[in-house]
């Protein structure tokens, strides 16, 4: 069986810039294995730009930024495998995958998942009616126009207000398509502010908030879709159905870190994030597995998925010198405002950074860190909204190592 | 007067707000609301001139996949979006294409250039 220091799995831009920054700190025996023909993620069909601010200080399109990292991969040869899949990891660190060249094992001393994630689907939310053809997640629908110059429909109605089928709202009409609108369950839009702004308001495209389809009507390709209004609990008002005549469905309802070979390896998950527990190292509930970006949360912008994984990576090299990194004893413990908090687990003893989401948009609130009742810190927040993932750094010398950490939002 | 706009410069999307007003030096735009000196920009220019990125494709034929993704490498104003995607659709490329080659130069005048922003190797 073949040895390897760390296998990385899957070449997107959490995989990319764990592996360069492992090659920059002297780890060399690496592997990323990639299940698509080419390194590059979802960034590929990313052609729109507002990439990169954070990370580069420009604006870039998403296959620009994934070429940054995929031109320093191939700089330094760092070892990498394309139209390779991973059919299993076990918890003592071997990985499985499978290509057109057959079955391959490696036994890793680490493992770095950086998989990304997956779009839900009409199925998980249980669109009622017909079931024609038409309806996209809104990443397929990219992919097909963007990659593979395929245009998906004509007439377009939107649901669900993320940033990618805002995204696909303004493509499909420069593509010479007609979005009717954009419809949203919640009583916000789940996307980022600027997004409605450039591609929605740009083009004259309205968005109804509070708005769901009820129906789908058409036998072989989509006719039409009936829209209704929704109270306070999300429930449809009956008497409110709107049919809108189309014959393109793209949904924009969610994205769900993509875990089932974290699964398979025994990794423990968080039924908030819907990614692994980890530590203030990345590290997940088994020893040398790790996990970053859109695999371990969710991510709104690609530059934090980076920085996360060169972070990830950081911890690897550690992990690689000691053999071992110690276990983390306290739990971060969220309140109801808060969605979900990573890490889950911290030591006291070292500075780490904090990601949360708020659970709904709040304006002049603060979030609150305390341990036993004593406020560690506290971060002023003028507008918070969920579509924007808050990232907070602490100290290690503001914590005990004795308390959990609490995190809550108050106003 | 007064107009409100939302920043599209980075993820915070500032709530900003212009107002126009006859000042000693003749008319004078205040801007509240944005965070840094990109939002000001912006709203002076939403106001002014509002002007605006485009990212689309190119076909690309003898490549490894069908289209060249592109984009501008300077805004264009906002109602010249469609001509300029017009401009843009009637160009073939021919593979093997370089990211950051020049697929039209100058489009339409307007100061800006389509770039290419992906590679796509020969088959």
């Amino acid at each position: 069986m073949r040895q390897t220091d760390v296998v990385i799995i899957g070449g997107g831009p959490a995989g990319l810039a764990a592996a360069v920054r492992l090659w920059e700190k002297g780890v060399r025996d690496i592997l990323i294995l990639e299940r698509e023909h080419f390194l590059g993620g979802i960034l590929r069909q990313c052609i729109h730009d507002g990439f990169g601010l954070t990370r580069f200080g420009e604006t870039l399109s998403g296959p620009e930024y994934a070429g940054r990292f995929i031109d320093q991969v191939l700089e330094m040869g760092i070892p990498y495998l394309t139209d390779i899949t991973v059919i299993d990891i076990s918890a003592d660190r071997k990985v499985t995958a499978s290509s057109r060249d057959g079955i391959l094992e490696i036994q890793a001393k680490a493992v770095a998942l950086t998989m990304g994630c997956r779009e839900r689907t009409r199925g998980a939310i249980g669109i009622p009616g017909q079931r024609p053809a038409g309806i996209y997640t809104a990443g397929v629908a990219q992919s097909y126009i963007n990659l593979q110059n395929k245009m998906v429909g004509r007439e377009a109605v939107i649901l669900g207000s993320g940033d990618i089928g805002m995204i696909m709202a303004r493509r499909m009409t420069l593509e010479g398509a007609h979005v009717q609108a954009v419809f949203e369950v919640q009583p916000y839009a789940s996307g980022l502010p600027r997004n409605i702004e450039q591609c929605l308001n740009d083009y004259g495209i309205p968005l109804y908030l509070s708005h769901t389809v009820t129906d789908i009507k058409g036998a072989e390709r989509l006719e039409a879709v009936v829209v209704s209004q929704v109270d306070e609990c999300m429930q449809p008002v009956l008497g409110t159905e709107r049919e809108y005549c189309c014959d393109t469905l793209i949904l924009s309802v969610g994205l769900i870190p993509e875990n089932e070979l974290s699964l398979a390896a025994g990794v423990e998950l968080d039924s908030r994030s819907k990614g692994a527990v980890v530590d203030e190292n990345h590290q997940t509930s088994v020893s040398g597995i790790f996990a970053a970006g859109n695999v371990l949360q969710v991510h709104d912008l690609v530059d934090f998925v980076s920085m996360e994984a060169e972070s990830l990576a950081d911890s690897v090299v550690r992990y690689l010198e000691e053999g071992r990194l110690a276990t983390c004893m306290l739990a971060v413990k969220t309140d109801a405002n808060v969605t979900h908090a990573i890490p889950q687990k911290i030591s006291g003893g070292e500075d780490f950074k904090l990601s949360l989401r708020v659970r709904r948009p709040v304006k002049n609130a603060f979030i609150r860190l305390s341990q036993n009742g004593n406020i560690i810190l506290e971060k002023k927040m003028p507008k918070a909204i969920p579509a924007e993932m808050i990232q907070i750094p602490v100290k290690a010398r503001k914590l005990n190592k004795e308390s959990d950490l609490e995190v809550s939002v108050v106003w | 007067m007064v107009r409100e706009y939302t920043c599209i410069m980075c993820p915070l999307g500032c709530g900003l707000r212009t107002e126009t007003r006859q000042g000693e030096r003749g008319e004078e735009i205040l801007v509240t609301g944005n965070t840094c000196p990109k939002g000001k920009e912006y709203a002076v220019q939403e106001l002014t001139d509002p002007q605006r990125n485009i990212a689309t494709s190119v076909l690309v034929s003898g490549g490894e996949l069908p289209l060249a993704s592109v984009r501008l490498t300077h805004a264009i104003p906002k109602d010249r979006i469609f001509d300029v995607m017009g401009e843009i659709r009637k160009r073939k490329l021919t593979a093997p294409v370089k990211a950051k080659e020049i697929v039209i130069e100058n489009v339409l005048g307007l100061g800006s250039d389509v770039i290419a922003t992906k590679d796509i190797g020969k088959i």
